[in-house]
């Protein structure tokens, strides 16, 4: 990814994190002007990294059908193929509301790297870019994921913004923990539906 | 089924719940045919671990027979008959492929939880909270297993459930205490701070290792009793004006080569830490960790199972940095251990059984669970039995 001069201006904004909160989750927000694929003042940028023990063209693969990243959102999210580079992406948002957009894939280096953003009409104006380099010692794929999204006002901004959490971060770092452990042992961990005893006893 | 529940500080219940089932392809379920309540539980029991919610599941040492295995389980077989390791792996990941098995990448489902907290999370735990993936624990008739084909231990021999349940936890976590001690055979001298299950484990692995002494510390007697059994010198700390001075006469005044602190977090002894966990201020009570920090010889290692889990007070690191100390620790790296270790139990090397004291239906695990906590009865290791 280019070093934009907004993602170079955040870099440099002071770390908020407390280092010796025991319990607080620190809020690591690179909110910051973006000047290449969002527009707008707003834009709230996001970058994580995750190494996979599999090879980059497997993981490439998995994103280049971009549909499948349903399966490791948390946050239920519809998306359908429209073309060979379009999608239809659809959230549900409150109020019986769907958050809707096209998005269209404008960078794609098979292995290597794929990127896509919204048409220009998306009501959430957003950007996505995967990169895909091989790990030290030839133990698998670095793979660093960077979206960018345009928080629309009011209500519906901060739903989103809650959505993302209080660390925006975190969902997309939730994503790409999903998105390892399927490669890596073919499952998602999860809990639920399992036993639990009731919260007071009912016999 | 019948399950004993976390229902809040110091209140356990056994209730009916649904039975398990499959929730993903390389999971089975695992009839429970014996299960241990351990010194980890305690701290659960106690309320001093966060996140557990009403109605959890308890119990990390559990063994039992598989009664139903996922569509991509290929080794594991309906009727085998296993004990499953305590940290749930992937055996597909960078730590797991390095045998750091408690490091997992991949079996937390709450992992964002753990690396918040600490930078990174390390593998999900039967019956261990919310911080650690939630799984619902084996004090139970059922309880699900996911990855069967790369923790569960299959016994092909016909020995007892009680000389082979404590392959779940308790032997392989002394053993690693022992062996991260670089024990060297004849000559080196280990110093055990606690005396409960855990303590037992780690003096018996560090006596067959090759410790030429093991001295142990503790106040509770027949636990000293059982060290004494198992071949260390004891230490009633209640009996001595100075711990320190005391092994310093034990080793020729080096201090022992090695130190294993085997109570962590919750250690009696000083009124200081007491007050501050009580009020939240401090998450654990440090009082052997500081002391077997101080006592360790120069050069020598500090090994530390005893859980810790979060921030402590007036950890005199300079004691340890002065004296250029390793520390080694952590959650035992269960799956390297289950093999050699169940070996050392079919060559009758070690019969692991020597430290049930109680063996109780769990339908009377909250009773179990008191009497363990408040050390009553002489109760060392409770073993429950989920078919009453
Ligand atoms: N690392 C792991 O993977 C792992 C696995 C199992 C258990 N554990 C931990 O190991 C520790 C011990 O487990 P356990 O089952 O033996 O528990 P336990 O509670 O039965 O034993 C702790 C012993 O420490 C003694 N003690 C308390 N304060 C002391 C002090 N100041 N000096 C000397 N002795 C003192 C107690 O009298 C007791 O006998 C616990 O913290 C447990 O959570 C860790
Ligand atoms: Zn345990
Ligand atoms: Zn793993």
């Amino acid at each position: 990814m280019p070093t934009t001069p907004a993602s170079r201006r955040s870099s440099r904004r002071p770390s908020p994190e407390v280092e010796d909160a025991p319990t607080k989750v620190s809020a690591r927000k690179h909110v910051s002007p973006s000047r290449i694929v969002v527009k707008g003042d707003r834009g709230v940028k996001i970058t994580r990294a995750v190494t996979i023990r599999r090879p980059a063209e497997a993981l490439y693969a998995f994103w280049r059908d971009l549909p499948n990243l349903a399966q490791i959102v948390k946050h239920p999210v519809e998306i359908t193929r429209v073309s060979e580079l379009a999608s239809h992406w659809a959230v549900s948002a409150p109020g019986d509301r769907r958050v809707e957009w096209d998005a269209v894939v404008i960078n794609d280096e098979p292995g290597r790297l794929l990127a896509w953003r919204s048409r220009e009409d998306a009501e959430v104006p957003n950007a996505g870019t995967v990169r895909f380099s091989a790990a030290p010692g030839d133990e698998g794929t670095e793979v660093v994921v960077t979206l960018e999204y345009n928080p629309p006002a009011g209500k519906l901004g901060a739903w989103f913004a809650k959505l993302s959490g209080e660390e925006p971060g975190q969902q997309v770092g939730d994503a790409l923990r999903r998105f390892k452990a399927l490669m890596e042992t073919g499952e998602i961990p999860t809990t639920e539906g399992q036993p639990a005893g009731a919260k007071r006893k009912s016999t | 089924m019948k399950a004993a529940c976390w229902m809040g500080k110091k209140h356990m219940e056994v209730q009916r719940v649904p039975d398990p089932r499959i929730l993903n392809p390389r999971d089975c379920i695992v009839r429970v045919t014996a299960t241990a309540i351990c010194g980890s539980d305690l701290h659960l029991y106690d309320g001093y671990i966060p996140t557990m919610e009403k109605g959890d599941i308890l119990g990390h040492e559990f063994m039992g027979e598989v009664v139903e295995v996922g569509s991509e389980v290929k080794k594991r077989k309906v009727g085998d008959r296993v004990v499953v390791p305590f940290t749930i792996s992937c055996g597909s990941c960078w730590h797991c492929a390095r045998q750091q098995w408690s490091c997992c990448d991949n079996t937390n489902p709450n992992a964002g939880l753990l690396e918040a907290l600490n930078g990174y999370s390390g593998a999900a735990l039967y019956g261990y909270s919310h911080l650690y993936g939630g799984y619902a624990g084996g004090q139970a008739q059922y309880v699900r297993v996911p990855f069967a084909d790369i923790g569960p231990i299959k016994i092909e021999s016909d020995l007892p459930d009680e000389k082979v349940l404590f392959l779940s936890d308790i032997f392989p976590t002394g053993y690693m205490a022992a062996e991260n001690c670089d024990i060297e055979p004849g000559r080196s001298v280990v110093a055990v701070w606690g005396c409960g299950p855990v303590g037992q484990f780690a003096i018996r692995s560090a006596l067959l290792l090759g410790a030429s002494k093991v001295i142990a510390i503790d106040n509770v007697p027949e636990r000293l009793r059982m060290a004494e059994a198992g071949g260390a010198v004891t230490i009633n700390h209640d009996e001595v004006d100075d711990v320190l001075e005391r092994l310093k006469a034990l080793t020729g005044g080096r201090g022992p080569d090695a130190a294993i602190d085997a109570v962590g977090m919750e250690a009696h002894g000083s009124a200081y830490d007491q007050v501050k966990q009580t009020l939240r201020l401090e998450n654990d009570r440090p009082y052997a960790l500081r002391q077997a920090m101080r006592a360790v010889r120069k050069g020598g290692v500090l090994s530390v199972p005893g859980v810790y889990s979060g921030f402590i007070d007036k950890v005199p690191f300079g004691a340890v940095f002065g004296k250029g100390v390793t520390i080694k620790q952590g959650q035992t790296h269960m799956h390297r251990y289950l093999r050699p270790l169940l070996e050392l139990v079919e060559d009758g090397k070690i019969d692991p059984s020597f430290v049930i004291t109680h063996r109780v239906p769990l339908s009377h695990a909250p009773q179990a669970y008191a009497m363990f906590a408040e050390k009553r009865d002489g109760c060392i290791k409770v073993v429950l039995d989920p078919s009453v």
